[in-house]
């Protein structure tokens, strides 16, 4: 039982995790209809940015939440500038190509910043500095939370009401829902889809550098693929709750995280990997728009 | 009546010239060269199968490398358990094999797209890429063909003749069933899937159809892959590979056979082109430059190198026009 438990907490926090990546894929897919591959390599960058950071406000051997927080700052404040420069550069010419050649063009863009991060930072894994001490803050009989499982579900949670204020409650938001509703009759209304657009892919790179953040402290090794396999969960959780739905990203991130925490726990470790896509596969052929995707038919 | 030229003077002329390159290639050129040729063709194999499923029939499959995986892991265990079930001569036992190992990835293939067929767009892209994946993973994890550490020792059956020769059968096979009834509802599929519904075409069968051919020469191009490297590796078959066929396919020209036969030429060369770069700087940057290269082609090019044209078509094009 105490076992169980501890799973369901572990699986929980690597969930939210999942959840801040998926919320970039769905966010973009919800507006575009393009599936973002580069947006697990902005998460790369944002660790690395993170890395750098640390050294630079010399905060590698200060474990505390000062350092933490001023790093996690400029690592969000970095890839929003990334995430804008992708979509000017890369995506925005591209707004009326078929659908194909924006993908391959966000393929393009991943390698980019795959290969080109290989060159920069080098290939080998480098260690992520020490910006937060681990210590165990609660107990439960044999369960314990650690601080960086705390630390992981607080600040996950707090990107989460603040993204969820700026979706609902301002203007921002409000054109953002109108614009992923419909684009060509929101920009009727006055909306400036290219500006929206542009933020989305802002907030969704700030939340990705979050994610690869608090990576970084949770499993301290960090390399220029390490948004691959990651990115590629993020992005099939994205699919499971039913992408472009922000309530079904987290969901669906959350199962992921679950699910693969119990396969790991039980012993089946080996296909740990296969498990996220077995369950996609099986709830998509039950719901085919994931778990809280409308289904809409399509009409002539 | 059998046509003559048709079915007996072609395939003898193309075994003929198949064999003609095999004797040539390893005079001319060196061991380097020719493996980099016999990659071309494994990937020529690749994007023209898949163009089928991406450019003609419109569906929108990024799971390729997992039937390449089933079709080399498939040949390649036939090859190491049963050397000589079909006779003394190599050669015959490696067709069967690669057939053997055709036949299982279409069946994986049919198995996969008769359910997910059904979905529409990006869903079935994730599926495709999960089951890519899946077929991976259990084969890391089946150790009757080495698990994670691969299978070594493969009979290196697999020569240019082969190659050439599968690489022709593929091209015909994909080129006259363009031209067939079949093609014609693939296509259907393709421009109006509810329009095409309403004059009567089976749109999941066609899809699925077109799904299984694609998949059975995958699983050919991951058994020449699999006899002319040797040694097999799930790794070699992972989310990259596919998405390197797909690659080929859009650059090339989405529904042009010969605009998939050039790309997946320049994409196995490019890499290989650039090393001398590589040398100079002692940096690599062949993987950046190939990316770069991808998004302005994209950017500048979204139709791909032919569109949707042959290199018939071109030729009837700027060529005759002028004469």
């Amino acid at each position: 039982m105490e076992a169980f438990l501890q799973h369901i907490i572990n699986g929980v926090s690597l969930g939210s995790i999942y959840a801040l990546i998926a919320l970039g894929y769905t966010m973009v897919y919800g507006i575009l209809q393009l599936i973002n591959f580069a947006h697990s390599d902005v998460y790369m960058i944002g660790a690395f940015i993170g890395f750098y950071s640390a050294r630079w406000l010399n905060v590698s051997d200060a474990p505390g939440y000062g350092s933490f927080f001023s790093v996690l700052f400029i690592a969000m404040i970095g890839c929003s500038i990334l995430g804008f420069t992708i979509e000017r550069l890369a995506y925005r010419p591209l707004r009326k190509a078929p659908k194909l050649n924006a993908l391959i063009t966000a393929i393009g863009v991943s390698l980019f910043l795959e290969y080109s991060g290989q060159i920069v930072f080098g290939a080998t894994p480098q260690v992520f500095p020490n910006i937060l001490e681990d210590s165990i803050v609660a107990t439960f009989g044999e369960v314990r939370v650690t601080k960086f499982d705390a630390t992981i579900l607080i600040t996950t949670f707090a990107l989460m009401l603040i993204l969820r204020h700026i979706i609902q409650h301002t203007k921002l938001g409000k054109a953002m829902r109108a614009t992923s509703f419909n684009g060509p009759w929101a920009s009727l209304m006055g909306i400036n889809v290219d500006r929206i657009i542009s933020m989305t892919f802002v907030i969704g790179s700030a939340l990705a550098a979050a994610g690869g953040i608090l990576v970084g402290i949770k499993y301290p090794k960090i390399e220029p693929l390490m948004g691959v396999m990651i990115g590629l969960k993020a992005f099939v959780a994205a699919v499971l709750g039913g992408i472009g739905n922000i309530a079904g990203a987290v969901l669906g991130a959350l199962i992921m995280g679950l699910a693969e925490e119990f396969v790991v726990g039980y012993g089946a470790s080996t296909y740990r990997d296969a498990l996220a896509f077995g369950i996609l596969i099986i709830i998509l052929l039950f719901k085919p728009a994931g778990l809280l995707g409308k289904f809409t038919v399509e009409k002539v | 009546m059998v046509d003559f030229k048709r079915s007996i003077l072609m395939p003898v002329l193309v075994i003929l010239v198949c064999l003609g390159i095999d004797y040539v290639v390893p005079e001319i050129f060196n061991p380097y060269l020719q493996t980099l040729i016999a990659y071309s063709g494994i990937n020529i194999i690749l994007a023209v199968s898949l163009n089928l499923v991406n450019g003609f029939t419109g569906q929108f499959s990024i799971g390729h490398a997992g039937f390449m995986a089933a079709g080399a892991y498939m040949s390649a265990f036939l090859t190491m358990t049963f050397p000589h079930w079909a006779g003394p001569i190599v050669g015959l036992n490696f067709f069967f094999n690669t057939i053997a190992g055709g036949l299982l990835a279409a069946a994986a293939g049919f198995a996969v797209g008769l359910p997910s067929l059904r979905l529409k767009g990006d869903y079935l892209a994730i599926v495709t890429l999960g089951f890519g994946e899946i077929i991976r993973v259990v084969l890391l994890n089946i150790e009757a063909v080495g698990g994670a550490r691969g299978m070594y020792g493969i009979h290196h059956s697999a020569s240019i003749f082969w190659t050439g020769f599968w690489v022709f059968i593929c091209c015909f096979t994909v080129t006259r069933l363009m031209n067939s009834t079949h093609g014609r509802a693939f296509l259907s599929v393709r421009e109006d899937e509810i329009a095409a519904e309403s004059m009567g075409v089976d749109t999941t069968k066609y899809k699925v159809r077109a799904f299984v051919i694609s998949s059975f020469f995958a699983g050919v191009a991951g058994s020449i892959f699999a006899h002319y490297l040797c040694y097999l590796n799930p790794s070699s078959f992972a989310f990259m590979k596919s998405i390197d066929v797909v690659v080929m396919v859009v650059l090339g020209g989405m529904g042009s056979i010969s605009g998939s036969f050039v790309a997946a030429i320049i994409i196995t060369l490019l890499p290989e082109a650039l090393r001398p770069l590589q040398e100079i700087t002692t940096i690599d940057f062949r993987m950046v430059i190939y990316s770069l290269t991808l998004i302005v082609l994209m950017l500048t090019k979204p139709q791909g190198l032919f569109g949707e044209l042959e290199i018939s078509d071109l030729f009837r094009k700027y060529v005759k026009r002028h004469s």
